[in-house]
């Protein structure tokens, strides 16, 4: 637990970058701070490991005062993870690694032996252990860093816009991945980020704080989004908030009725399809049961082709948020969205209307004592 | 210091300090217009590159005072010609200002040579027009090194008898005396501020765009 | 020449090429010694707190207009008579040189420390690396490129301005060059000279191949 008791921070007695910041980052969970750029994000984390002392109030860790512990010390309980990584470039990936396990007084060899332990764990294969830096691309080198952090075991984890120096496909990579790490790990983490996108993703709470370094609110993805507390905070999630909403796990439960969708094979001749077909529009499947695509029954001329598939249809994984199972409704050419099982193969279809009740039920069963 | 000795040896002194400026000044001058070309082709091509900047690195490794003996030994000069000084310094202006230039080329941001081809500049017209200029703080800034490195090592050329400042310094020696030695230093140093100034100047005035004009 | 250099007298005894060599070696690696002592710590400093920058350009671009000769004859006639013996000429020279090599050793090692990436130190600051490892563990290797750079003009200064020195009566192969002029044996002025210029380029040489061993090829970018 991480506890902030009416933190200030000013700098050169002018610039206010945090006020009088009061909350917990509660054992085993991921809080988020997020706000607009300059809005104290960075100085609070900071605060933390004390690389910013704080002009007033205390920072606890487990209810243990910070401002009494040699900084060296307290900073090497926390691992502490920065936007570019900050590898120390003349030394190999696996010596990085093992840099925090080592200030923490493992002998060498061991502290050797995590780091190559923690790169499987981190999503690099260990013939990147003697690489040096300049060799590895952000997204690994980012890797690298959450590793380093890990390796002597903190109890806590501080990270400052981990994600945002690489591309969006790979940022999204690198997220689902530490959800993972972190469902097995389970650390107290403090989160900083500018996009609201990925606190909504990752975080357990999320402090949304505005400029000048005040706190907006506290609270879990979901309550943010059903209850903003004030217009900032609702400008700042911004539009689509009902239909990320829908992005959230208790609404995957209810399910939505799956109907049985027939599906044809690659190289199937216009008649059959036209057997096969319930409308317009026939699921074509490879050998695997796995969908590939729709045909529009009435536009194939010969034996069915890679080229006659539409392919505009998203798939939804079962099990998967609302959001997604909507997706893959309106975005398919015969309007049923296809729904796969872990491997990918088909497990059905479901129409565009019974998505819209299922939200409905959900709406009303989570909304129920809204006005 | 004796001001009557500096007041009765003022016209020699006078002498002495153009021969030293027109040292200093011809080889950089040389060396410039030189490295312009060779560094052009020293940030271009890969070949070029690695043998253009070794062959400068060499040469600038060679002592001053040795190559100023070698190259008699070259140009079939007599020792005391000052033309062996002229080329020696030039060399040495060469040799840095051909890593200057390419470097000075090199700073030019990709961007802006990509639009100049996308208005449809040739490449000498693009290199004038648009690489040079932008080029300048740099090549200024090197310049402004050989210039003042220039002042220094041309004193050297009195212990093999050429004229300038550098004489008050061994005369001072066999002398014994000292007003000479700090009247050379003095002049020296003036010198050396007054070329870099100029430089610094020049180089404002090419590059209206800059905030702190050449100055880095 | 290639007479001169086939001449044995011309290489043993107390004023042969060895000794000059051997000497010219002594002086510059003196002069090497004491600038490392005062450059390197003066860069690290000024590197790691950003104070002091604009002073050690300012001394940096002033110590580069000084006539290397005439600091030498001045020192000399100053000094010379506090000094009984060869200290007359050695310590002034020796001044000379350490003042001269201070600069590129000064400038170097600040701008190495400058430029390592301020992310790496954060980073280290963050897990718990206190200042002096810092220092030790993390800016200065990263330096090392831009201070070894700035070791090799040092060094080259040295070794060329020890050479001018001769005219001051400083041992090393500078004498050959200034003897000869004496003599009017051009033969013996141009073997100093070749052979300075074979120092500089093999001490130059040395030079590079310890920075190859000392810095990490995560800097270099070699493999
Ligand atoms: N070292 C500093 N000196 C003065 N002002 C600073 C310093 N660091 C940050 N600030 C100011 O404090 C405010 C908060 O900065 P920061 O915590 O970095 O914001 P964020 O991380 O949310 O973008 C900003 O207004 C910034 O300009
Ligand atoms: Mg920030």
């Amino acid at each position: 637990m991480i506890t902030f008791d009416a933190v200030s921070k000013h700098y050169r007695g002018q610039t206010v970058a945090v006020d009088k910041l009061s909350l917990t980052a509660p054992s085993g969970k991921l809080t988020i701070f997020v706000g607009p750029s300059g809005c104290g994000k960075t100085t609070s984390l900071r605060m933390v490991n004390r690389l910013i002392a704080p002009s007033s109030g205390r920072i606890l860790l487990d209810g243990e005062p910070t401002d009494t512990m040699d900084v060296a010390v307290l900073r090497r309980k926390i691992g502490y993870v920065i936007q570019n990584a900050g590898l120390f470039p003349h030394r190999t990936v696996a010596q990085n690694i093992a840099t925090t396990a080592r200030l923490n007084g493992t002998p060498k060899d061991q502290a050797l032996r995590i780091a190559h332990e923690l790169l499987e764990r981190v999503g690099l294969s260990s013939a990147f252990a003697n690489r040096y830096p300049w060799q590895l691309s952000g997204g690994q080198q980012q890797r690298v860093g959450v590793a380093r952090a890990l390796a002597s075991d903190p109890k806590f984890m501080l990270m400052d816009e981990p994600f945002s120096a690489v591309d969006p496909v790979v940022r999204g990579q690198l997220q689902d991945e530490f959800l993972r790490l972190q469902r097995d790990i389970g650390k107290t983490i403090i989160m900083v980020t500018h996009d609201i996108d990925e606190a909504l993703k990752l975080g357990d709470q999320v402090v949304v704080l505005r400029t000048g370094g005040t706190l907006a609110q506290v609270a879990t993805p979901q309550e943010l989004l059903a209850r903003p507390a004030d217009d900032f905070v609702a400008d700042f999630i911004g539009r689509d908030r009902g239909y990320r909403v829908l992005g959230f796990a208790e609404f995957a439960k209810g399910g939505v009725p799956l109907g049985a969708e027939p599906t044809a094979t690659l190289g199937a001749t216009p008649e059959t399809l036209r057997q096969i077909a319930t409308d317009r529009w026939v699921l074509v499947a490879d050998s695997m049961n796995r969908p590939l695509g729709w045909a529009d029954v009435d536009s194939v001329k010969g034996p069915l082709r890679d080229g006659d598939l539409n392919l505009s249809g998203t798939l939804a994984v079962e099990g998967s948020s609302l959001r997604h199972v909507l997706d893959a409704a309106l975005s398919s050419p015969s309007g049923r969205g296809v729904i796969v099982g872990q491997s990918g193969e088909l497990m059905g279809t479901v129409t565009l209307s019974h998505v819209a009740e299922a939200i409905e039920a959900a709406r009303t069963g989570r909304m129920g004592t809204q006005p | 210091m004796r001001f009557d000795w500096l007041y009765r040896e003022s016209g020699r002194i006078a002498e002495l300090f153009l021969w030293h400026l027109g040292l200093s000044v011809i080889p950089v001058v040389i060396g410039l217009l030189l490295a312009l070309p060779l560094g052009w082709l020293a940030q271009r091509a890969g070949f070029f590159r690695s043998t253009l900047l070794g062959a400068a690195g060499l040469l600038y490794t060679i002592p001053s005072l040795a190559l100023f003996v070698l190259l008699p030994l070259v140009l079939g000069t007599r020792i005391l010609d000052p033309m062996n000084v002229v080329v020696a310094l030039t060399v040495y202006a060469l040799a840095l200002l051909v890593r200057t230039v390419s470097d000075g080329l090199e700073s030019v941001p990709p961007d802006v040579i990509q639009a100049a081809n996308a208005m449809g500049y040739r490449r000498l017209p693009r290199l004038f027009v648009v690489e040079l200029p932008l080029a300048v703080p740099v090549i200024a800034a090197g310049l402004r090194v050989a210039v003042v490195s220039n002042v220094s090592i041309v004193s050297v050329a009195a212990l093999i008898g050429t004229p300038q400042l550098g004489l008050l310094f061994t005369q001072g020696l066999q002398l014994r005396f000292l007003t000479p030695i700090i009247a050379g230093i003095v002049l020296c140093v003036l010198l050396a501020a007054l070329l870099d100034g100029l430089v610094l100047f020049a180089a404002k005035r090419m590059t209206p765009w800059q905030p702190g004009g050449a100055e880095r | 020449m290639i007479a001169w250099f086939s001449d044995p007298t011309h290489w043993t005894g107390s004023d042969g090429v060895f000794a000059l060599v051997i000497q010219h070696l002594i002086y510059s690696g003196v002069a090497l010694f004491f600038a490392c002592l005062i450059g390197l710590p003066i860069g690290l400093y000024v590197g790691h707190t950003g104070r002091g920058v604009v002073l050690i350009a300012g001394l940096a671009n002033a110590l580069r207009s000084l006539p290397s000769l005439g600091l030498i004859v001045l020192l000399v006639i100053l000094f010379g008579p506090v000094f009984t013996s060869d200290m007359a000429f050695i310590v002034p020279s020796i001044i000379v040189l350490v003042l001269l090599a201070v600069p590129p050793i000064m400038s170097g090692t600040y701008a190495g420390v400058a430029a390592v990436d301020p992310a790496a130190v954060d980073a280290a600051r963050g897990m718990g690396k206190r200042p002096l490892d810092i220092l030790f563990d993390v800016e200065l290797p990263c330096a090392l490129p831009l201070i070894f750079s700035g070791l090799r003009s040092a060094t080259l200064q040295i070794i060329s301005t020890a050479t001018i020195a001769a005219y001051v009566s400083l041992g090393g192969l500078g004498r050959l060059i200034i003897d000869g002029r004496a003599q009017n044996d051009y033969y013996q002025m141009a073997a100093g000279a070749v052979l300075v210029g074979a120092l500089a380029l093999l001490v130059d040489l040395a030079i590079g191949i310890l920075s190859r061993l000392t810095v990490s090829p995560g800097l270099t970018r070699r493999l």
